[in-house]
């Protein structure tokens, strides 16, 4: 294993982990306002320090960590749970009227900036988290179908795929059986590389307040609760930041460090 | 889609204390009443002529507001283009000549940074430092471009805000592409008739590797326009990203539906002008045209 990809996984692990303990046990409540305890540095009861509101901030990190990973995981799901399918019948149908149907549909979507639809959708919709879940995982639906038909192709060339068509097994049957065990480790690497711009994309929406609503803690609405108080109380805005940094550095690391392992090949020298 | 939106714009701007008999003289007045299909072939074939309608919170012409705050939008996503590539060109080619070495080390550790730290945070670092701290400049606003370096001054920390996580993209898209250029066999060829390490890599290699730095590019350039949004939120920049802001929330869809438009034709436009820029870059493939 590299050391991108041991760092990557400690670091995710650690964001998981605060997340699930979040539902066990979490320091201070934050739903419980203490306004004389407010905008406290760091120290030795609250381990973040206080924000506006004299909440706990490592108490609201521990939260957001489950609103972004939650955000982050759903968006992926629905690129993978829709994108997958359609990449995998494109691919089996190359060139029919389905398949174009379905390219030039992911042409549509690459076309517009995805931040401007997203707003959009949660303007139009409604601020909540599923809406942003749905707003994000809407782009990650070309993203997956792409991949999957690009991975698709070459394999269907194959020996393999030729033995199990004389077998008599169907398109579709030879897609789930044969095609799909041989691109889940490329869909492992990119729904890894998607979650974490899925982490990035649910911080925007919400520190734009398009994200989850209050009182669900996110680590944008942090930073956006925390642009005003940026000169008196610098810590309010460095913590959620580094938050958002540190996870999403954690994923990238972990999905090159794990596109590198599958892939041997690539072990040298690539981005 | 958006003229799906939950919320009656007529009854939006008069409030919830309008008449019903005034409410629906507004309707009139806006097209409201009309049916959808009408409304939205009215509005694709002035388009067509250049004609985006009226707004219906500003009375006045779309293309009008539009124009005005283009002017900030543009020149942001612009300078931040030069910036990211000013960073990122010298950058992936030193990465790239010195594989392996601590430079590379250092320069591919700081693009992982890069491409992690979400922009709008990085511009509240920005502001910290350089406003509140140093106080070189100011923390938002925009001057106008009646001083054209005034202007420029209060585009720098929104421009290095954008520009800063695509430098960290385009450095790396640099390096890899170039790491592939100098494992060819005409670098070795080169190389062999008696060229230096570095004669070989600016005559041989960085030209042949500008293809994909120019496809980043190009959709660097549609991302930089509408990632312009939030930075102009911060920054209190009267750019395209507030304007679309302020129709959204006062459910001016005319205006929304204009600046959406014109996004995806300048995305469009950027990606055709990029296909167009290979072919001077790449001899190749002006034959096969």
């Amino acid at each position: 294993m590299s050391r991108g990809l041991a760092i990557g996984t400690f670091l995710t692990l650690v964001f998981v982990g605060l997340a699930c303990l979040s539902f066990l046990w979490i320091p201070y409540d934050i739903e419980t306002l203490e306004i004389s305890n407010k905008l406290k540095i760091p120290n030795a009861q609250n381990w973040l320090g206080t924000d506006h509101f004299g909440r706990d901030i490592f108490s609201m990190i521990m939260m957001g960590a489950r609103t972004s990973i939650a955000v982050a995981l759903l968006a992926v799901g629905i690129g993978i749970i829709i994108g997958v399918p359609l990449g995998l019948f494109s691919a089996a149908r190359q060139g029919s009227f389905l398949d174009e149907l379905t390219m030039r549909g992911n042409d549509l979507i690459f076309a517009f900036p995805s931040l401007v639809i997203a707003i959009l959708i949660t303007a139009v919709f409604g601020a909540s988290a599923v809406n942003a879940i749905i707003a994000i995982g809407i782009f990650n639906i070309p993203v997956f179908a792409r991949l999957t038909r690009a991975a698709a192709l070459p394999l269907w060339e194959r020996d393999f795929v030729m033995s199990a068509r004389v077998c008599g097994k169907s398109d579709a049957r030879i897609s789930i059986e044969h095609i799909l065990p041989n691109i889940t480790n490329l869909m492992i690497v990119q729904g890894t590389i998607q979650f974490s711009l899925g982490i990035l994309a649910e911080a925007s929406l919400s520190y734009i307040g398009l994200g989850a609503q209050p009182p669900t803690a996110s680590w944008g609405r942090m930073l956006a609760d925390a642009q005003t108080l940026v000169s008196i109380a610098p810590h309010t805005a460095l913590v959620p930041g580094l938050a958002i940094l540190l996870t999403v550095l954690g994923l990238n690391l972990m999905g090159d460090g794990l596109r590198d392992f599958f892939d041997p090949r690539i072990r040298v020298g690539r981005t | 889609m958006i003229e799906v939106i939950p919320g009656d714009p007529a009854s939006f701007m008069l409030g919830i204390n309008a008449r019903e008999d005034t409410l629906a003289a507004l309707r009139s007045e806006m097209g409201l009443d009309q049916g959808l299909v009408v409304r939205y072939l009215d509005w694709v074939s002035g388009l067509l002529v250049g004609d985006f309608g009226n707004s219906w919170t500003y009375k006045t012409p779309v293309s009008e507001l539009i124009s005005d705050r283009i002017w900030v939008s543009l020149p942001l996503a612009i300078y931040a283009l030069i910036l990211s590539t000013l960073i990122a060109f010298p950058a992936g080619i030193l990465a790239a000549s010195r594989r392996g070495g601590t430079s590379d080390v250092t320069i591919m550790g700081a693009t992982q940074l890069g491409v992690a730290i979400p922009n709008f945070w990085f511009a509240m670092i920005l502001v910290l430092i350089f406003a509140i701290n140093l106080r070189w400049f100011s923390a938002g606003g925009f001057s106008g471009w009646d001083n054209p370096l005034h202007g420029l001054k209060s585009l720098t920390l929104p421009a290095t805000a954008l520009a800063l996580p695509q430098a960290a993209i385009l450095a790396r898209v640099m390096r890899s592409s170039l790491l592939d250029i100098l494992a060819e066999d005409f670098i070795r060829t080169a190389r062999a008739k008696g060229l230096t390490r570095r004669q070989a890599l600016w005559r041989h290699a960085v030209q042949n590797a500008l293809i994909p730095v120019l496809t980043i590019i190009g959709l660097q350039f549609s991302f930089l326009l509408a990632g312009g949004i939030i930075i102009e939120q911060i920054f209190f920049l009267p750019g395209l990203g507030r304007l679309i802001f302020q129709a959204i929330s006062a459910r001016d869809l005319i205006v929304v539906e204009s600046v959406v438009m014109l996004l995806v034709f300048t995305v469009i436009m950027v990606n055709f002008v990029v296909d167009l820029t290979y072919a001077a870059v790449d001899p190749r493939l002006r034959n096969k045209a």
